[in-house]
């Protein structure tokens, strides 16, 4: 009980990247009829926003000491990062907590990449067959990917979580099993709840707003509220900006988890982009269900028990759900019947 | 036992019944009209003589052989042909290449794979595009890409098409749809002349009752998804039933 | 007068099959005229067009045709491990392996169309590289690759003295023979001659599929597949056809890269490589006879020239430039270049895909278009047919 408690926890924060990757994709697909492969890359940018963040915050003032001196004998240095030369003590709070400091960086900022990238490009794509938008935004993807890499190098950049939460939490303890059989690494609970916040915000937006209410009318049938007088096509370019956050956030978020690295994008791009065929083009929901149960299924296919039975399970497990699933139900898990389906 | 016999045939999608206990005959070499107000059931029934769709219950025999479960291009292949309401071409390819494409089908089957014979080589299937060509009068734009052509010839192209392979019965939905008078009356000229050489069976969905008159020997009226009154041209006009099915769909 | 010749097929053959024999001599003035850069010109080429086939005729677009490539590959080496050096065999098996592989793929993969057949293809691929990294080592010896070691067994040609090297007809494929030509230094290599014959070849077997009525049944299926199923035709077996002789083009070139070089890695088949062919094809242009081949030629010719720049070259040729606008100039150049030559294939990616879709083939039809516009003359006279 506790093992599969283990690793549904362990399916937990894959499970949240893909599901919040592929609520993007989805409100892209399902407004705009868009399929974004550069998608991926907007997680990358998130991410590389936490690692500029980080480095922006420790940029040092050098200044060389009066008192002290190296074995050499010249004065030593003592390097003290600005941000607490002005704010002393919350500056380090600051600096300690740089990840979720990024989220105040990421959220303006990948509105902008999103809003331009659907102004400057995708927007002339819209009646474009589909072939033609796939080979579009993959281009835009690695353009994306090579400009970081340049910018950043090749290799990945560890991304320290904040003391406080980086230990493990005892869950086993918690949920009154005995203490010490599932332990978990605390911030990667951080992260699940954070996952479900933003899912949940984003549901409750367009749920009970008039603008939601709108972009849902839209998703439906795109040209009937056209006629009804009202701007689409501008709330279609926020809600790319919105996609474009979301994505992005799961991006900063997830540093502490996996360093990230120039092609981080891509690789969680195909996954995602299963994860959405698997819960059916266009609906939400499914989008969000399909990401945590994938991530799950990936888990249990790494225990090494399963893998002495099936070797190499956990390398394809998610292709062979897929494949399954388009085959017996084209539609998806939860999308609805006829879009897309052949 | 007509050349079509649809029995009993029910299709609902939600809660709409579309279909209601659909029966209808189709005499062998007859033009049998099938009218009816819109959403009276009548695209519903021809989807599903084409393996579009799929009834819910009943049976579509078609010379003896059931269409239910068949896949398009089987019910093609026995010898059922249709005319879309919006023109559907390869818009893409010539009007030859797409005249012949249908003569490969009615020669070579479903598939056949002919991967060094050339196109251009084959008298038998040039010449037989051409002349199903020149009987809908587009042998002169034989070499013209199908997109550029205007919406009447392009439904001339399918009826082509369909003719190229020697059908036992043609569906047309809304031939002279959008059409001027003038198309109008040579595209009815068209299918009487064509009806009379070639002796082809004729299912004709229309609201343009001047075509329905020009053309059908038997007509059907549908109205909610059932046929209500079936009888010849001269009998439809003055039949109660069938004003008050017109008014009162307009009424609803 | 090209109208005529753009249509009549000899003529397209007999100008391709000079074009390719005396590839070494027209490239060396271009600095291209080397075996290495030359064999990938005819290997990538041959990719390119067995892809348009598929993507071309059809339309659909497959992004998983790089497992083929990697499953000719591991198959050529494979046949060189066990059965002999000699390059026939091993292309043999690989087409033959690689054709398998597709027809399993494709025959899923068809059940879809547009977008999920992407998907699909996609994620098989996928599981080819991930498989091949991790459970399948023994068979392709993971990350480090499968090479030919001279302990093989090599059932046919027993085994050899030294490192042994894939051969045709006894003739080495690393052999090469050197000669001037109007004073240039030109190389006739075996390797690059074998693979050109096969290019050639692979060529008229698409040009005579692109004539037949197979070839006619694919386009129509890109043009209106459910009207093919209204008109009596079965689409699924003839698009099924021509993943399979698609899939077996990638295995071929697959094969003929181990023949030119006896190792195989996984990274073959990762899904970049796949985009690299789709590139090729849309370059230079989507479901036109020569247009993949020169999209092929055109990528590798770059990718080669670009990826040798390095900033010191660069600083050589703005030699002219003052200092300090010079370093700025190299630093904006020096992304594009070197090891930042993906940057310049994904912005010739968007470009040509958002500007150019008909690819350098429609490209040069405008060109020859806008030249033999009659002056004054009405431009509906001047429209290019497409090919």
């Amino acid at each position: 009980m506790d093992a599969i408690l283990l690793q549904i926890l362990n399916g937990l924060d894959k499970g949240s990247a893909y599901a919040l990757i592929a609520l993007g994709l989805t409100l892209i697909f399902g407004t705009l009829g868009v399929v974004n492969f550069a998608h991926g890359a907007l997680f990358m940018i998130g991410a590389f926003c936490a690692v500029t963040m980080q480095k922006l915050l420790s940029l040092e003032k050098v200044a060389l000491s009066e008192t002290e001196k190296t074995p050499w004998g010249t004065p030593a240095e003592i390097r003290t990062p600005y941000i607490t030369d002005w704010f002393g003590d919350f500056g380090t709070v600051l600096l300690e907590y740089s990840v979720l400091v990024s989220i105040l960086l990421a959220v303006p900022l990948m509105m902008i990449v999103g809003v331009v990238m659907e102004r400057g490009l995708i927007k002339h794509f819209y009646k474009r067959p589909h072939a033609e938008q796939i080979l579009v935004t993959f281009g835009l993807a690695i353009v994306l990917q090579e400009i970081i890499k340049s910018w950043f190098g090749a290799n990945p950049i560890p991304q320290p979580a904040p003391d406080a939460l980086r230990g493990m939490m005892d869950f086993g303890a918690w949920m009154g099993f005995q203490a010490g059989t599932i332990v978990y690494p605390l911030w990667r609970f951080v992260y699940f709840l954070f996952a479900a916040g933003i899912i949940g915000a984003v549901f409750c937006f367009l749920q009970f707003t008039t603008f939601g209410m709108v972009v849902r009318a839209g998703m439906a049938d795109r040209e009937t509220v056209g006629l009804l007088g009202i701007d689409i096509d501008k709330r279609f370019t926020f809600m790319f900006g919105l996609a474009a956050v979301v994505a992005g956030l799961a991006g900063v978020m997830f540093t502490p988890i996996v360093s990230p690295d120039y092609h981080m994008g891509m690789d969680f791009l195909v996954l995602s982009f299963v994860v959405v065929v698997v819960g059916g083009m266009g609906s939400l929901p499914g989008a969000v269900a399909a990401g945590f149960l994938l991530g799950i299924l990936q888990s249990f296919a790494s225990m090494n028990e399963v893998k002495q039975i099936f070797p190499g399970i956990d390398q394809i497990i998610i292709y062979l759900v897929a494949i399954a699933v388009i085959l017996l139900r084209p539609r998806g898990l939860m999308g609805r019947k006829g879009v897309m389906e052949t | 036992m007509g050349i079509l016999e649809v029995q009993n045939v029910n299709k609902r999608f939600g809660g709409l019944q579309a279909l209601n206990n659909v029966n209808l005959s189709v005499r062998e070499g007859s033009v049998h009209a099938i009218i009816g107000p819109n959403g009276a059931g009548k695209s519903t029934l021809l989807n599903c003589f084409v393996g579009r769709l799929m009834p819910d219950t009943g049976s579509v025999m078609f010379n003896g052989q059931s269409l239910l479960g068949l896949k398009p291009h089987q019910i093609n292949q026995a010898g059922v042909s249709r005319v879309f309401q919006t023109p559907e071409i390869f818009a893409d390819l010539s009007l030859w290449e797409n005249v012949m494409i249908a003569s490969f089908a009615r020669r070579d089957g479903a598939y056949r794979l002919n991967a060094f014979g050339r196109v251009k080589a084959d008298g038998e299937i040039r010449d037989h595009a051409e002349r199903n060509l020149s009987d809908v009068g587009l042998a002169s734009k034989r070499n013209m890409i199908a997109s550029a052509l205007s919406r009447g010839d392009k439904r001339r192209l399918e009826l082509a098409m369909c003719l190229a392979q020697d059908p036992k019965l043609l569906l047309l939905d809304e031939p002279t749809a959008g059409m001027s008078r003038a198309d109008t009356n040579n595209t009815i000229d068209l299918l009487k002349r064509i009806g009379e050489s070639r002796g082809i069976t004729k299912v004709v969905i229309e609201h343009d009752m001047h075509v329905v008159f020009s053309l059908a020997d038997r007509i059907t009226v549908m109205a909610q998804g059932t046929p209500i009154v079936e009888d010849a041209p001269e009998n439809i006009k003055g039949n109660p039933k069938v004003q008050e099915a017109y008014l009162g769909g307009a009424h609803a | 007068m090209l109208e005529k010749l753009r249509n009549n097929d000899t003529a397209i053959m007999l100008a391709f099959t000079a074009m390719v024999l005396l590839g070494p001599i027209i490239l060396a003035p271009f600095g291209a005229g080397y075996p290495d850069l030359l064999q990938r010109f005819a290997i990538f080429g041959i990719f390119a067009v067995g892809f348009n086939i598929l993507f071309g005729l059809t339309g659909y677009l497959s992004f998983g045709h790089a497992a083929f490539l990697g499953i000719g590959s591991y198959m050529a080496v494979w046949s060189f491990k066990l059965l002999s050096m000699s390059v026939i065999p091993a292309i043999i098996l690989a087409v033959l392996l690689s054709g398998l592989f597709a027809l399993v793929i494709g025959y899923v993969s068809l059940r879809r169309s547009g977008i999920y057949f992407s998907i699909l293809t996609l994620a098989f691929a996928q599981m080819c590289y991930n498989l091949a990294y991790s459970v399948l080592t023994p068979i392709t010896n993971g990350e480090t690759g499968l090479k030919v070691l001279s302990s093989d067994p090599r059932i046919l040609d027993g085994a050899s003295e030294g490192l042994p090297l894939p051969s045709v007809l006894g003739l080495r494929m690393i052999d090469t023979w050197r000669g001037s030509f109007l004073g240039m230094d030109v190389q006739f290599n075996v390797g690059f001659y074998f693979c050109a014959v096969i290019l050639i070849i692979a060529f008229y077997i698409s040009l005579r599929i692109f004539r037949s009525p197979f070839g006619l049944m694919l386009r129509a299926i890109r043009t209106n597949q459910a009207r093919l199923n209204y008109t009596g035709i079965n689409t699924r077996p003839y698009a099924l056809t021509a993943f399979v002789i698609s899939g077996m083009y990638a295995g071929l070139a697959g094969g003929l890269m181990a023949c030119t070089d006896p190792l195989a890695g996984a990274e073959r088949m990762q899904w970049t490589a796949s985009g690299e062919v789709v590139l090729m094809t849309i370059l230079g242009g989507v479901g036109t006879l020569i247009g993949p081949v020169l999209g092929a030629g055109f990528i590798k010719y770059f990718e080669n020239i670009f990826s040798k720049i390095n900033d010191n070259v660069l600083s050589g040729f703005l030699d002219f430039l003052p200092e300090t606008l010079r370093e700025g100039v190299v630093w904006v150049m020096g992304a594009f270049v070197g090891e930042g030559w993906h940057l310049t294939l994904g912005l010739l990616f968007m470009i040509i895909v958002i500007f150019l879709p008909g690819g350098l083939v429609e490209g040069f039809n405008r060109i020859i278009a806008w030249f033999s516009r009659p002056k004054g003359g009405d431009k509906a006279t001047a429209r290019v047919p497409a090919e």
